[in-house]
This record gives structure tokens, sequence and C-alpha cells, in this order.
């Protein structure tokens, strides 16, 4: 070998070099593009919620120019069939496989529970758009699990403050026979001042309820509060109005049993029903204006509260990305970022408590007509718990 | 526990019990005369309610959505035993059980293209509310309606399968078919016309519990289970067994959920009575089930000999 090959390098190589070396480290702070992994239950009988999800987080992302916090976003979609394995494997792959940068998706607590290890147990932000199980929230919180929706108290809770409102003094409860069944019955005792006159824990998926509605005539409460997710809501409402019980009882449900997707099933018997939730399709700010005209646009239909969750949980990762300035290698930087994530949600003031659950609004809101022929929900104007967290939060050790 | 509590319970169970016995009609004869276990049954029940809810709001009248519903369930299941089942029969139930669950899911997201997730039906006006039958009792006119049309359906179906030709062929096939077969029956003719009888059913099943349920794809399976719970006490193929079986079934249900608890709270401390009586009310009807088999395995009016 000659001396002038051994030569060190030239000035004019040490600036290439230079310069590559700068482009390596510029790719380590900011990402050209961010991967998220989507598993969701979009096929069967269960699949409306996962879809209006779906819909509504790809929604944000198009209307964003497909980009999420700066950078070209892929958003892996797939369906767990409402299967707590299948979603297992699906948080695998996209973990293992695909190095995604954040899971979401999951609609269901059994689904979202069995699979949720393979996201944090590696590292990875789970950001779940609906399920926020009690536990989660308390001894078993976790620092990349992040609930962008609502406890699963709360609705109770804000149901059980506006009978106080109302000077309602005895309820009558009717839950399924299991554990989220007798959970959320206690959140509505938690904050509910009157008398409990009857509690009643049903078959899980039954269908027929007329048995229960005569115990119910017998009892005479003044409110009947159930928690009866999916078709088990839908029969019973559609039951309660057949038996004409009315007139007499004042029918309160959780704002998912009166959602959109319950409202189309039951159809007119759905007016006048109250509800509670924590976001409501006639919020006036600006960010949910923008969101129901551009869904309503897009899908031809009104989003429920499912969708309103997909799309913040999209707004969520879009600022959680914009607060790292595009920088996804450092997952604490990230984790850190995502905790004081500033975006404007469709529902309002949000701030995530220290368990990474949210503290917010919740509004009673009521089935009225949407001025086309069919119903929709009206909000009122006052939230019935304002800036609420959740019960389990002191039960939390959340690291730093 | 006045008497007029027990009166509605007792009519409820018996409004359980028709709205039971009108899917399972449909079950056991498919089962009992093609010795075919159709997992799908439930999904025609899905489908009747389904075209019922949208010929309703087409059409705006109740009896032409039930009769429209009723027609073309009737057609969907004749093309379906054609096409698809027929080359089923052969096959031992294992096979028909992966097979026909296949068809669930098919039929499933099928409904789901074409109507979408769920479709609203409501009673009619007139029947929509309650009606106060004795003085003190209100009761939903719908569910009245249900008991009423589920007598005429058994008196019709006694009629059929006891006095017409083609009864009696139904009968001769569900206790033997292979003589039947040997005496000249077109059984190929016979299935498919039994099959198209049971798709009528869940239709006429379907369209009267839409008002009372969601009518939302899937709604099929949850209900498919309680048909099979009743063919199997009342014994498979026997439409009386059907009968008498859902109407146990009903009763049973019923009072498990109301009397079964109050004599549970007032036999047991509060809180032994609070866990007991919803786990016992749950598994009443699978306890009769699983009691039956145990003291009369080919149910009560058993046809095959």
């Amino acid at each position: 070998m000659t001396a002038s090959k051994r030569r060190p390098v030239s000035t004019l190589g040490k600036a290439v070099l230079g310069i590559a070396f700068a482009g390596l480290a510029v790719a380590a702070l900011a990402a050209d593009k961010v991967k998220i992994g989507f598993v969701s239950t979009l096929s069967g009988p269960s699949s409306a919620l996962g879809v209006d999800i779906r819909d509504a987080f790809l929604l944000y992302v198009k209307m964003n120019g497909g980009k999420l916090g700066g950078l070209p976003a892929e958003v892996l979609v797939s369906d767990d069939q409402f299967k707590p394995d299948v979603a297992r494997q699906l948080f695998e792959r996209n973990v293992k496989r695909d190095h995604v940068d954040f899971m979401t998706g999951v609609v269901f607590s059994n689904i979202m529970l069995a699979a949720l290890p393979e996201a944090i147990d590696n590292k990875v932000i789970y950001v779940s758009p609906n399920a926020a199980p009690s536990p989660m929230a308390g001894k078993d919180c976790n620092p990349w699990f992040f609930a962008v929706s609502w406890p699963n108290d709360a609705y109770h809770e804000a149901a059980g403050e506006f009978a106080n409102q109302r000077g309602l003094k005895s309820v009558y409860l009717v839950a399924p026979n299991y554990q989220a069944g007798k959970d959320s019955l206690a959140g509505f005792k938690r904050t509910f001042k009157g008398q409990v006159v009857g509690e009643n824990y049903t078959k899980l998926g039954q269908l027929d309820y007329a048995a229960e509605l005569a115990e119910i005539r017998a009892a005479k409460p003044q409110v009947l509060y159930i928690f009866l997710p999916g078709g088990m809501g839908i029969n019973f409402i559609k039951q309660f109005v057949a038996a004409g019980l009315g007139k007499e009882t004042m029918l309160l449900l959780p704002g998912f049993s009166a959602d959109q997707d319950v409202i189309g099933p039951v159809g007119p018997a759905m007016a006048g029903l109250f509800n509670t939730a924590h976001w409501s399709p006639d919020f006036t700010n600006a960010a949910n204006q923008k969101f129901v005209a551009e869904f309503r646009k897009e899908y031809k239909r009104t989003p429920t509260l499912y969708a309103s969750q997909g799309y913040d949980d999209a707004q969520l990762i879009d600022a959680t990305i914009r607060a790292t300035k595009g920088n996804l290698a450092d997952k604490d930087a990230l984790r850190r970022a995502m905790r004081t994530a500033k975006f404007d949600s469709v529902r309002g003031p949000f701030k995530f408590n220290t368990n990474q659950y949210p503290i917010q609004n919740y509004y009673v809101r009521t089935v009225g007509s949407d001025g086309h022929g069919g119903l929709i929900n009206k909000s009122f104007n006052d939230p019935i718990l304002r800036d609420h967290g959740d019960a389990y939060v002191q039960a939390c050790k959340m690291p730093k | 526990m006045s008497g007029l509590f027990v009166l509605e319970q007792a009519l409820n169970g018996l409004q359980l019990g028709f709205m039971l016995f009108l899917l399972a009609a449909g079950l056991t004869l498919v089962f009992g005369v093609m010795d075919m276990i159709n997992m799908a049954h439930g999904s025609l029940y899905m489908i009747g309610a389904f075209v019922a809810a949208w010929l309703v709001g087409l059409t705006g009248s109740f009896i032409i959505g039930v009769a429209g519903a009723i027609a073309l369930t009737a057609l969907f299941g004749i093309l379906l035993e054609t096409s698809i089942l027929r080359t089923l029969y052969a096959r031992d139930h294992l096979s028909q059980v992966l097979a026909t669950f296949a068809l669930i899911l098919i039929l499933n997201d099928g409904v789901k293209m074409i109507f979408g997730n769920d479709l609203p039906l409501s009673a009619p006006q007139a029947l929509e509310g309650p009606i106060e039958i004795i003085p003190g009792l209100m009761y939903s006119a719908w569910r009245l309606l249900i008991i009423a049309v589920g007598v005429v359906v058994a008196v019709l179906l006694y009629l059929l399968v006891q006095k017409t030709r083609m009864g009696a062929l139904v009968r001769a096939g569900a206790s033997n078919r292979e003589m039947c077969t040997a005496m000249g029956v077109d059984v190929g003719r016979l299935f498919t016309l039994v099959f198209g009888l049971g798709a009528a059913l869940c239709a006429v099943a379907g369209s009267l519990l839409a008002p009372l349920l969601a009518v939302q794809v899937g709604m099929g399976e949850n209900i498919l289970i309680l048909a099979f719970v009743v063919i199997v006490i009342g014994g498979i193929g026997s439409i009386r067994g059907a009968l008498v079986g859902a109407m146990l079934v009903g009763i049973v249900d019923t009072m498990g959920r109301t009397l079964l608890q109050q004599l549970l709270r007032e036999a047991l401390p509060p809180q032994w009575a609070s866990a007991a009586g919803p786990a016992l009310a749950s598994m009443s009807v699978y306890l009769l089930m699983a009691v039956m088999l145990v003291a009369r395995p080919q149910g009560l009016f058993p046809v095959r000999t």
C-alpha cells in the first residue's frame, strides 16, 4: 500500500462524513415516519364500536394530510375478531415484527387486558380509545398505559349525581351478573344519596326482561338506572317502553346505552331519555364542530361517543409526537410528553391524572329531534361533574 | 307478593315460552326429519327480523312487513337448502356443525353488508303500549299478541303435522327415514319443504320479536342456545315436545328470576341470597335440561323409536 493512499481522509472527505453523521444524528432525533398498530373488533356482531373508533382515527390522520405530529403516519389496522387470543397475537406481531411506535384501538376491556402486556412489557405506549378498567387506574396502573376515553365508573357516578340534583330519592338498579356490572352499580351508589329500593343482577346476554320489569313496577322506584351494554340495553329499553313504565319511573342511562348506535335500533322510543357522558355531538367548541361536520361528510352518519374517542386518540398521539419534535426513539421522553400533551379535545377541557386516566367534565344529555326526522343527543350546558377524575387514583404508584 | 304479580309473571313465562316455541318448532323439524344439526337456524331468525324491519320501514305497514319477511325468508331457506345444506346430509354431525357455524359467520357479515349493523322496528302504534287486562294489571299489548300468534301457530302446526299428507310424511321421515325412503317418498323434496317451513317459522319469530328485541347482527346466536335446550327437553323431531319444552323453559326461567329469588331472600341471609339468587336464576334452565337428560335422555315426547 502506498503512502499516499494511507493518508488520512481529505478535508473534503471529512466534510462529507460529517454531513453523513449529522444526517444520522437527525435521523435518530426525528423519525422519518410514525407507525401505529391499531387492533380492534372490526367484524361480527360487536364490530360497530371498533369501526367507529377506526373511522374517526383515520379521519383525523386524513384531515391532517396523512401525518401525525408532522411525520407521515402509517396506521396498521387489524381485526381482533372479538377474540382475546387473536388480539394478543396481533399485538405481538405489531410490536415485534412491525416495530410500531404506538399501539391503540381495542374496544373491550377483556380483550385489551389479554393483549396489553405485549405492548407495555416491551415499552410500547398503549393508548386506550375506550376500555378504561378500574384496576388499571389504581393498583395496576402502568406508565405505558394511557386512557384517552373515560374511567369505567365515571358515567355511573355522573348519573348518581344527576339523580341527586333532580331530587330523586329512590332508585332501582339493573346490571348483568358479572364484575363490570357490579362495579358500575357501585359507581352509581358512590354518588347517589337516596335509597336503593331494588338491585337486580340479570343473566349476561339476557333477551327478555319481562320478569324484571314486573318487579320494577311493583317496587315503584322514582328512577331506574341500568348498566346493560350492547344488545341487552336495546332489548331492555324497547321492553321498558312496551310495558308502559315510562310514565311512573324515569329511566336513566349511561351515555353508551343512549348513543347513536342505540338510538338507531330502538327508534322513536328513545326520545326524552336522559343519559350521562363526557361528550355530545352538539358541543359547540371549534374542534368538535369541525369533527362532527367532517365525520358526517366522510361517512354519512352522526359520530358516536366511540368515534369521538377515536378522534381524540389520534389527536393525542399527534400532539405527543409534536411535543418531542418527532423523536420516537427515546421512549421515556415520549411517555412523559404524552402525560402533558396539549390538544383541542372534542370533549372540551382534558388533562391526564397521575394515573394517566382523564380528568374531565361529565354532562347530562337528552335524546331529542335532530330536525331531519331523526334523533340525536343534546347536552345540558353545565357539567354535572366538573374536573372529575376517578376513585382509584390514590392506589396508583406511578413511576416518574 | 300479590296475586296480580304472580299472574303477571305467569303471563311472562307463557309469552317467553311461545317466543321460544316459534323458533324451536322449526329447529326440531329440521333436526328430527333431516337428522341435520343446523346451527344457522338462528341466522334465518335474524334474516326474518331484518327483512321485516326493512319492509316495515319501506312500506309503513307491519302486516306487509311480516308477510314479506315470511315469504322471503322461506325462499332464502329453500335456496340455502338446495344449494349448500343438501350436500351435508350424508356427513356426520360434526361436519354439519362446522359447516353451519361457518354459515353463521358468513350470514352475519352478509346481513351487515346489505342492511347495516342494525335496523329500528317498533310495534304498530295501537299495540305499542300496555293495556289493562284486568283492573290493576297492565300488560304489554305486543306480548299478548305474541301469545296469541303462538297459540295460532301451534294449532296450525298441529293440524299440518297430524291431519295432512305432508304432515304424515314429516312424521314418517322423523321416526324412520330409511323406511320412508324405501316406501318411495321423495325425501329430497320433503326436506326442502320442511326446511322452507322452518325458515318461515323463524321469520314469524324474528318479525314478532323485533319490536321487543334488538334487530342487530348476531341476534340469532343468543336465542339459538335456548331453542336447542327446548328441543332437547321436548324430544327431537316432536312439535308437541317443542311446545311443552318451550313452555317449561319459559316458565322455569321466569319463575327462577322472580319467585325463586324472593324465596331465597326470605330463607337465606341477605348476602347469601344476593349471591346465590342471580346465579341460580341464570342456571335454572340448564339445570332443568341436565335433570331431563339424566331422567329421560330421549326427551319428553320422543319421536324416534
